[in-house]
């Protein structure tokens, strides 16, 4: 960054220069630069996983991956978007589905190809150990699948890189998923609010919010309970 | 080496003399110490389902013929190395199966496709067939 | 004894019995084995392919786990004891290559750049027959509780237990450490003409037909030449020589179910340690009735 230039840094958007103001997120940085975001983005907030992207330091060989709502931008940021990884949704009913040691295996035999490369680790921007979650699936341990994959929003950069062409954070889910169901859960509060939905508890609040105006939905929503646990 | 060439001479070009180096690069044996005793062949566990003996297949690779690319040999090969402990000229003939294999995997070519199996089957099998399976005979 | 043992995927999940036994009798023998807080499979197969790096990349990792714990004092050695053969071949061998070729460790070391730590190449790779063979066959004889009279066990070596040549636990063309163990063991080892060839390995997933043969020629020399169990040291040879048994029962009515253990199931029944330290339960071949026969099990 030379002197003069102090507040702002210069990346490049698809190998397009622009030069953005340095304290922005990768996001805002490029809709500084005028593009709009159609897809790819969600929450905003670093929980949705829609904003996966790509990019590498001038001068470094090293391809890294960031969520473009999170992530600042810095001097020299080679920049793509991934908005989205083709995988296919696996369809199973949690009801039916027995867990077991091999059901990672039913449902994903390709966990199998797994080379402990440890390349998705490298591509998440959750700093989450993906590799090791990957594993923890391939030798049946559902409780330790899910804990380490936990933090996962599915954005989908580890599938892009993976060379055994692993969609790990659907087995992340899927042992979630199973933990849940069979292991941990389901927990006091699930059951008690299902039994009070069952009873009708909130059908008229329901029932205001669906005759809501805009107006009485947004200052609702700004002023709700947050339950801290 | 089809048998219509049977009796006829064969001309070993450059492209052939490539392909021998290849093979030879990749298993890292030296492929033309193979005086065409057989003893690979009469241990191997997996005859039966191979077109051509492993003895032939190492004979073929000393000639550089790229037939052995589409041999079933190749991938019904169990790598058990009975072959390698038969072998009294020292050569490793399953590191030669796995070299001609890979040459044939790294054309973005899968042998196998997992997503065949049944899912009764899936969770039957152990992962250690399944892995071995995969790591053997997919890219 | 405090020594880090490496499982493998099998033996968490279909392979449990192997596991389970194989803990709970080296602790009677006096080796506290200790699994890595982290591993990952090893791959099973050696990549043969003298240019391959990155199927190297899963075993070096395992090695380095263990080198991490000798360093943080987790186990006295810098070894780890496998009891699957696929997993000791492919560690073993992962770790010739990375301590012969200066150039592959290079590049290995590149590819395990965020690993805290770099493999050193100490790690000695060692089989638990190799173990228990080391502390002498005496001392396995001296804890034998139930000593297996009269029974006539085949040991299955099949293929990665000893070759390639100079690589496995015992001489390729002659082994005889798992005859030495059954004979502590107090039973009779069986020599047959097929315990050395192999079973059908991983042809297993697609093959299925073609290994139930291969699985029977072994079963039958097997029965042929009087055993009445055979052991194994394999996960992959156990799923093969039990479960195909369903296919080969198919092909041939005459064919009757024959036990096959992992040798750590025996040597639990040997020491006389309590059933769910054997878990026979979890075979697909049940042995329990020729042990309650032959009087090692109690009639329940
Ligand atoms: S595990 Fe994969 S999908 Fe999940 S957050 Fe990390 S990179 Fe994204
Ligand atoms: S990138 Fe794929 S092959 Fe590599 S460790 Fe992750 S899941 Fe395994
Ligand atoms: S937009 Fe939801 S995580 Fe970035």
């Amino acid at each position: 960054m030379s002197k003069n230039n102090n507040d702002f840094v210069t990346i490049y958007v698809m190998g397009k220069k622009q030069k953005v103001p340095a304290d922005l997120t990768i996001m805002k940085a490029m809709e500084y630069a005028g593009h709009q975001f159609i897809r790819g983005s969600g929450c905003r907030g670093g929980f949705c996983g829609a904003c996966a992207t790509v990019y590498r330091m001038r001068g470094s060989y090293k391809l890294q991956g960031a969520l473009a709502c999170q992530k600042q931008v810095e001097e020299g940021m080679i920049i793509a978007q991934i908005p989205f990884s083709p995988s296919e949704k696996i369809t199973y009913k949690l009801n039916e589905i027995k867990a077991n040691a091999n059901t990672f295996l039913e449902y994903f035999p390709e966990i199998a190809r797994c080379l402990s490369c440890n390349t998705c680790t490298k591509a998440c921007p959750q700093d989450i150990m993906v590799m090791d979650y990957v594993q923890a699936a391939l030798r049946g341990d559902i409780k330790l699948a899910a804990k380490l994959s936990f933090d996962c929003l599915g954005c989908g950069l580890c599938a892009m890189r993976c060379p055994a062409e692993i969609v790990p954070y659907n087995i992340g889910q899927l042992a979630r998923r199973l933990e849940s169901k069979y292991i941990e859960g389901p927990t006091e509060q699930v059951l008690s609010r299902c039994e009070e939905i069952k009873e009708g508890k909130y059908d008229k609040e329901i029932e205001s919010l669906k005759n809501a105006d805009k107006e009485t939905l947004i200052k609702l929503y700004n002023s709700r309970e947050m339950k801290n646990e | 080496m089809s048998s219509e060439n049977s009796g006829q001479i064969l001309k070993i070009n450059a492209e052939n003399k490539e392909f021998k180096e290849k093979i030879q690069d990749l298993s890292g044996e030296k492929i033309d110490l193979c005086f065409q005793c057989g003893a690979c062949s009469s241990g191997c566990p997996m005859v039966q389902e191979m077109d051509y003996l492993p003895s032939k297949i190492i004979r073929m690779s000393q000639l550089g013929l790229k037939e052995v690319l589409s041999s079933k040999t190749i991938w019904v090969c169990t790598t058990c190395f009975n072959c390698e402990v038969r072998c009294p000229r020292g050569i490793d003939i399953a590191n030669v199966m796995e070299a001609i294999r890979q040459v044939v995997l790294r054309q973005k070519f899968d042998k196998v496709n997992i997503d065949m199996l049944t899912p009764e089957e899936l969770r039957e099998l152990p992962q250690i067939a399944i892995v071995s399976n995969l790591r053997k005979l997919t890219a | 004894m405090r020594l880090a043992y490496y499982p493998g995927c099998t033996l968490k999940t279909t392979a449990k019995s192997f596991d389970i036994s194989t803990l709970e009798s080296s602790k009677t023998l006096g080796i506290d084995l200790i699994e890595p807080e982290r591993w990952n499979c090893c791959g099973t197969v050696h990549a043969l392919s003298k240019d391959d790096v990155m199927h190297h990349l899963a075993p070096i990792r395992n090695l380095l786990r263990i080198e991490e714990m000798k360093k943080t004092g987790i186990v006295e050695e810098s070894k780890v004891i496998t009891v699957c053969a696929m997993c000791y071949n492919t560690l073993k061998r992962a770790n010739l290559v990375f301590n012969s070729d200066s150039d592959k460790v290079k590049k290995i070391n590149e590819n395990m750049e965020n690993e805290s730590s770099v493999y050193n190449g100490s790690v000695q790779v060692e089989h638990l027959l190799e173990t228990i063979k080391h502390q002498g066959w005496d001392n396995l004889r001296n804890k034998v509780k139930i000593p297996l009279k009269d029974l006539k066990v085949a040991p299955y070596y099949g293929c990665l237990l000893l070759r390639p040549r100079g690589l496995g636990i015992d001489n390729a063309d002659k082994p005889s450490i798992m005859e030495d163990m059954i004979r502590a063991l107090g039973a009779e080892p069986i020599d047959f003409a097929y315990k050395q060839k192999c079973c059908g390995s991983y042809h297993t997933v697609f093959m299925k037909e073609r290994v139930a043969d291969l699985s029977y020629k072994i079963l039958n020399q097997a029965k042929i030449a009087g055993a009445e169990i055979i052991v194994t040291a394999c996960p992959l040879c156990e799923f093969n020589l039990s479960h195909r048994q369903t296919e080969i029962i198919k092909n041939r009515s005459e064919f009757k179910e024959f036990p096959v253990i992992y040798f750590t199931q025996l040597i639990a029944l040997a020491l006389g340690l309590k059933e769910d330290s054997m878990v026979f339960g979890e075979n697909k071949t049940d042995p329990r009735p020729l042990f309650k026969y032959k009087g090692f099990l109690k009639e329940i």
